[in-house]
């Protein structure tokens, strides 16, 4: 983004956690209030783009894993004669599925946990800055008017 | 645009005529018949261009207007490469983008792939500024409310208003319409800002405003209240409380819970059949102001559609709800997946043979709708014995036009209110054999 630009940008969704991030822009004038919204802002984008990386990450490993172990399974190797991915059909992914879901099961209860918080919690902000914001507008106004 | 149709070609004076008056009614219900129709092909395309979209009810449900519809993305397909370097992660190692490829390439040849090979459009490649642009906003809004969900939310509350056994008013069909689509647009809105980082992991929705940060979190909301409020208020002060109290209701069972439950428990899958089966009552006690019979048999014959759609839909999801961390029957108990798809369509034959039991269409209804009830029984019983993609996406397709078909029938075989008067049954007749409930 332009080093004069006065907005936050959004980039491209990132390539392990398919979030997209985002550069927060920080005024000079800056009060408390909107530095703890930018600071939550930062530290939840953080956090989710920790968790879904690894968890992707975790997810096709054990996927190639698990593909691996089955096609030895059946006496295959990872590449038939073309150099063609062996792959498995969808009924023996499923079993895979089922267990990756099972696993992260918990993980996921403590992240779904963790985010709803600081969603709110962010959402709770921007709209306590938005009302100060409103509210100096305002003040700001009816100063130029008795002027 | 619907509305639009109405107006334009219903009657408005009373006509005592019984041909005259059910003729105008037809003309009515054909329009919204052409009207899913058209949405159903638009949905059917969309479907063929990305597989993994899926339609939800209300509040996400299950399908439109029950489930989810597919998002449908004015924008062009785009086609992905593996892009070499990510904004966030600078270094690139050897390994991890070998490893990439062998993966892309993998899901790619596999046979349930969903994420097809895609290279990176130059737009979505580039950073954005997060400012919201005004001529934007309404493109924003309407994907952020779901509009085509919310529209076939609102075609299955106009028909529990059309099913009801009174005459019909213009103008209480417009408030309970009007009152259900901002109900719906509230609900989806929040929905989908409990739903951000799971978005963004999934093929389906991944172009949400909200994922794409083109709406900050608080404007949704703000949105979502300044939708949900007036739509409420609108159903209880201009049509009836207890259409205003279900529609809160609704709201409620969609956002808080079964978007929470959707990664919990399977169990949101009843949940979300429940909210997809409440229009149709909203409609109905819009209209007669009492919850009888009829409006729970309607409500019943949406329910039990959900399952088939739904089940179906998400067997071909099944890797990126295990990814995602959602707890759906297709992952997690694929033969009680199938299993109740099948129940639910045989359900269907019941519900519509007993339809005519409580006055509510003659007895041509369930004649009538036995062939396309079989017919999705068939499918439902060639899932539940193959368990296989091909069949998983007939019954999909199969429910598309299966539930339109089903209610425009049952209209047009709907017991007409003169016909009762002459029996001698309204209004007192109907109301001994139904169930009321009454708010104060």
């Amino acid at each position: 983004p332009p080093a004069h630009s006065h907005s936050d940008w959004i980039g491209p969704p990132d390539r392990h956690s398919n979030l997209r991030p985002v550069i927060f822009y920080a005024p000079p004038e800056e009060s408390a209030l909107e530095r703890r919204l930018r600071e939550a802002r930062q530290e939840a984008q953080a956090s989710n783009q920790r968790f879904w990386a690894r968890h992707n990450r975790a997810f096709r490993q054990e996927k190639e894993e698990f593909i691996y172990s089955r096609l030895k399974a059946k006496g295959l190797e990872m590449r038939d004669e073309s150099g063609q991915k062996a792959t498995l059909n969808a009924e023996e992914m499923a079993d895979f599925y089922k267990d990756f879901l099972s696993k992260n099961y918990k993980k996921h209860l403590q992240y779904n946990r963790d985010w709803y918080k600081r969603n709110f919690r962010i959402t709770f902000l921007m709209g306590q800055v938005a009302l100060v914001r409103a509210l100096r507008w305002l003040r700001r106004r009816k100063k130029n008017v008795e002027q | 645009g619907l509305f639009v149709w109405c107006l334009r070609n219903t009657g408005v004076r009373w006509i005592p005529c019984r041909f005259v008056r059910l003729y105008h009614e037809a003309n009515d219900r054909l329009i919204t018949f052409q009207y899913f129709n058209f949405l159903k092909r638009m949905y059917v395309t969309q479907c063929n261009k990305d597989l993994s979209q899926r339609a939800k009810p209300k509040s996400d449900s299950i399908v439109s207007p029950f489930h989810e519809l597919q998002q449908l993305d004015q924008e062009k397909k785009v086609v992905h490469k593996i892009s070499p370097v990510s904004p966030v992660h600078q270094l690139w190692s050897e390994m991890s983008s070998r490893n990439e490829l062998r993966e892309m390439k993998s899901a790619a040849e596999t046979e349930d792939s969903v994420i097809p090979v895609r290279a990176e459009s130059k737009e979505d490649r580039q950073w954005k500024e997060m400012k919201l642009r005004l001529d934007d906003l309404p493109g924003i809004l309407a994907r952020l409310s779901k509009i085509k969900l919310t529209a076939l939310v609102v075609s299955t509350a106009s028909a529990g208003f059309a099913m009801a056994p009174v005459p019909f008013e213009l103008t209480c069909f417009l408030l309970a319409s009007l009152g259900t689509g901002l109900a719906s647009c509230a609900a989806n809105s929040i929905n989908q800002f409990f739903e951000v980082p799971f978005d963004s992991n999934m093929n389906r929705t991944k172009n949400r405003p909200l994922v794409r940060g083109q709406i900050s979190p608080l404007l949704a909301v703000c949105f979502a209240a300044s939708c949900g409020i007036p739509g409420i208020a609108l159903l209880t002060l201009g049509v009836n409380p207890l259409t205003g109290a279900l529609g809160a209701f609704n709201i409620f069972l969609y956002t808080c819970c079964y978007t929470p439950l959707k990664r919990m428990s399977i169990a949101n899958t009843w949940v979300g059949a429940v909210v997809g089966a409440i229009p149709p009552i909203m409609g109905w006690t819009a209209a007669t102001g009492s919850l009888d019979a009829g409006a729970l048999l309607l409500g019943g014959i949406l329910y039990s559609w959900q399952f088939p759609h739904f089940n179906a839909l998400s067997w071909g999801l099944r890797e990126d709800y295990s990814r995602g961390g959602y707890c759906m029957m297709s992952v997690t108990h694929p033969g009680l997946c199938r299993r109740v798809a099948l129940r639910h369509c045989l359900a269907l034959i019941g519900l519509s043979t007993v339809a005519p039991v409580l006055d509510i269409t003659t007895w041509t209804f369930p004649v009538i709708s036995l062939p396309i009830n079989l017919y999705i029984s068939y499918l439902g019983f060639r899932f539940y014995r193959d368990a296989d993609r091909s069949s998983s996406r007939k019954l999909f397709f199969c429910s598309l036009w299966h539930l339109p078909m089903l209610l425009l029938v049952m209209f047009t075989c709907k017991k007409s209110v003169l016909e009762k008067e002459d029996k001698g049954d309204l209004p007192r007749g109907s109301h001994e054999m139904a169930m009321e409930i009454r708010l104060p």
